[in-house]
């Protein structure tokens, strides 16, 4: 088996470590405190995941093992106050913790973007400050796993459509419905379930709901035969008559802004964690394009193998500092959601470019599971569909763009 | 328990090193600086011996120029109480670090001081043994086991083909080797949390001592291996290069 060896020049210590991509020093741009936060998560990635990343892959399970590493280093809802548990970091900190998760993994970056922003931001948002008390420092903590039930089996990009009811009676509500493409939704304590509270056709009677998944009526049944995501937890949710107290309603949301916000959180996330997926699969290629030896020199001394490095490090300087200016418009309270479907449409297409380039660059290596790339790019084509697939956030650009709405 | 943890802010191991223009230095630009790895066992074990203590503070130390409070900073997010950064260029005679790190030490009344064994970027391995010599008090270097109770504390050493034990009194000062923990990272909060630790600034001077740096060089490269076969067939030829060439056999 062909093992990457020290670069040329580089010490050999720790040679195999990740060092992050940084051509247009975009670490002078960021602060003391948000380095020292990505250099964290980044050790973790390297101790605690990536020597049990490749057999949870191939097993097909969710490293569940390293929730609580997870949960005491404060990646769970990191953004979100300190008064609840959580980190209170600033957004571009938390779009960095995404950026290194996901160097590791887009199922393990989709486990925190769950929990953080589809499960945790809207407690906050919409949520009493009873039931923030309540539920956010267990959330932040891993005691309570999360999952976000929107999507439906009929209802992907038009979630406006759903099927799903919530009837209020005397003591509560009862939830019916069915729930399908959901993250987590296995291993979840508690479901933030979005159903209609009135007629079918009601949009603007959306509201969210906080239920135990251990109610009697869910049931999550694990989505077999997947091969993209393989370590992550993707489910069918059922509810049959659940019934929940009249406080398990969230009290501030309503209508299909309320989860739309939340995706907002959650594609923020992910403009950042494919940046990460395309740093790792660069990584991986520039260490094998100088180490790989045929005809008589290294590959990366090949003008082909040197265009596709040169392509990907030019598409992943763009993306970085994409990010990095959307996060400082997060954290100044002016980003606009088109701008996140810019950003999640752009970094995730071209996290899947360079996954596919490296994977090529890599020859018949590239698709063993020692390494890393074609791992990346089957993830990364579920992270193209889900959030929003690229093609609606081309929509939704054009609809910015014209004011015209194509969907 | 009151511990002090003597900190290094070294280069990272994965960095390319540039010699400076003056070919006494290095280029420091683009480097990424980190606490020493040895340092980062000491932090650990002065958190946990706190902690164990049930009562205390835990004080870390840096001799340096501005940039050594980022690395301060980091030791504070892993859990140190506070930070005394020492202002100042450090000479390249350690003795003179030395000096002027017992002097402040001196003043703190620790029960015990702790140093990595070693800094990875000169490997000089002197600091913590001279500052125990300066303070007058004992001192047991690469600790790979440090347990303290009733005032004093027994340590194990790794030498060859075996372990050595010593035993002291506190206060005493401790070089800490790998194999003594598994230092923590910092927490987001720990991260957070540390802006808000007291960190002090004292300046000081370092004498000039009687060592200088007279030139830096980086290693030879290594030369490219060669292929003398494949399988058994590469057995003959390999078999007289070590012995013949390599001198080995």
């Amino acid at each position: 088996m062909f093992r990457p060896q020290p670069i040329h020049g580089e010490s050999m210590a720790g040679s195999s470590e990740f060092t992050g991509v940084d051509f247009y020093d975009m670490d002078g741009l960021l602060s003391e405190e948000e380095r020292a936060v990505r250099d964290t998560v980044r050790a973790w990635v390297d101790a605690d995941l990536m020597p049990v990343i490749g057999t949870c892959y191939v097993e097909g399970r969710f490293p569940k093992q390293l929730i609580p590493g997870m949960a005491e280093l404060g990646l769970l809802g990191a953004n979100l106050p300190e008064k609840y548990g959580c980190a209170g970091l600033n957004n571009v900190a938390y779009g960095l913790i995404m950026q290194e998760l996901e160097r590791g993994d887009s199922g393990i970056r989709s486990f925190a973007s769950v929990q953080g922003a589809l499960v945790m931001y809207p407690i906050h948002a919409f949520g009493s400050e009873a039931q923030r008390l309540h539920w956010l420092p267990r959330l932040a903590s891993g005691t309570e796993i999360g999952c976000f039930g929107l999507t439906e089996p009929d209802f992907g990009s038009n979630p406006a459509g759903m099927l799903t009811t919530a009837r209020e009676t005397s003591d509560g509500w009862v939830l019916n419905g069915t729930k399908m493409w959901i993250t987590n939704g296995s291993q979840a304590t508690v479901a933030i379930i979005w159903a209609k509270t009135g007629a079918i056709d009601d949009v603007a009677s959306i509201r969210g709901f906080i239920v135990p998944t251990g109610t009697p009526g869910f049931t999550a049944k694990d989505q077999k035969g997947k091969l993209s995501l393989r370590a992550s937890d993707t489910s069918e949710l059922h509810l049959q008559d659940v019934h929940v107290p009249k406080d398990a309603l969230l009290p501030n949301s309503g209508g299909i802004k309320s989860p739309l916000m939340c995706l907002t959180q959650a594609r923020y996330g992910i403009a950042w964690g494919a940046v990460g997926a395309a740093m790792a699969c660069f990584d991986e290629a520039r260490r094998y394009a100088l180490n790989r030896v045929m005809f008589a020199r290294p590959i990366g001394q090949t003008q082909l193998q040197q265009e596709r490095l040169a392509n990907m490090l030019t598409e992943i300087t763009k993306g970085q500092l994409l990010v990095l200016q959307l996060g400082r418009l997060k954290d100044q309270g002016t980003m606009k959601p088109a701008q996140v479907s810019l950003a999640k449409r752009n970094n995730v297409n071209m996290a899947c470019e360079c996954a596919r380039e490296s994977r090529r660059l890599l020859g018949a290596n590239g698709i063993l599971i020692e390494y890393h790339s074609m791992r990346h790019l089957a993830n990364l084509e579920s992270v193209y569909t889900y959030e929003g697939t690229h093609d609606m956030h081309s929509l939704i650009l054009g609809q910015e763009i014209t004011g015209l709405a194509a969907y | 328990m009151k511990i002090a943890v003597c900190l290094r802010r070294v280069p990272d191991t994965t960095t390319k090193i540039v010699i400076g223009a003056d070919g006494v230095s290095i280029n420091e630009a683009g480097v990424k600086f980190v606490p020493n790895p040895y340092d980062e066992y000491a932090l650990e074990a002065a958190i946990a011996l706190k902690d164990a203590a049930g009562s205390g503070e835990t004080i870390v130390v840096a001799l340096g120029e501005d940039a050594v409070q980022e690395t301060l900073r980091t030791a504070l997010a892993m859990g140190i109480d506070r930070a005394i950064h020492l202002q100042g260029k450090p000479s390249a005679d350690g003795l003179e670090n030395a000096r002027l790190l017992a002097a402040h030490l001196a003043s703190l009344n620790c029960d015990a001081v702790l140093f990595g064994k070693l800094a990875v970027d000169d490997y000089g391995q002197q600091t913590g043994a001279m500052v125990a010599e300066l303070m007058g008090l004992p001192c047991a270097t690469a600790v790979a086991k440090l347990e303290v109770s009733g005032g004093r504390a027994t340590t194990e050493r790794e030498v060859e083909g075996g372990v050595e034990q010593a035993g002291c009194a506190l206060p005493a000062v401790f070089t800490c080797d790998k194999g003594l923990n598994n230092p923590r990272l910092p927490s987001l909060k720990g991260i957070m949390a540390a802006k808000k630790k007291p960190l002090d600034i004292v300046p000081v001077s370092a004498g000039s001592g009687q060592v200088a740096i007279v030139s830096l060089a980086l290693p030879a490269e290594r030369a490219a291996g060669r292929i003398v076969g494949e399988g058994a067939a590469a057995v003959p030829a390999l078999l007289q290069l070590l012995t013949s060439e390599a001198k080995v056999l």
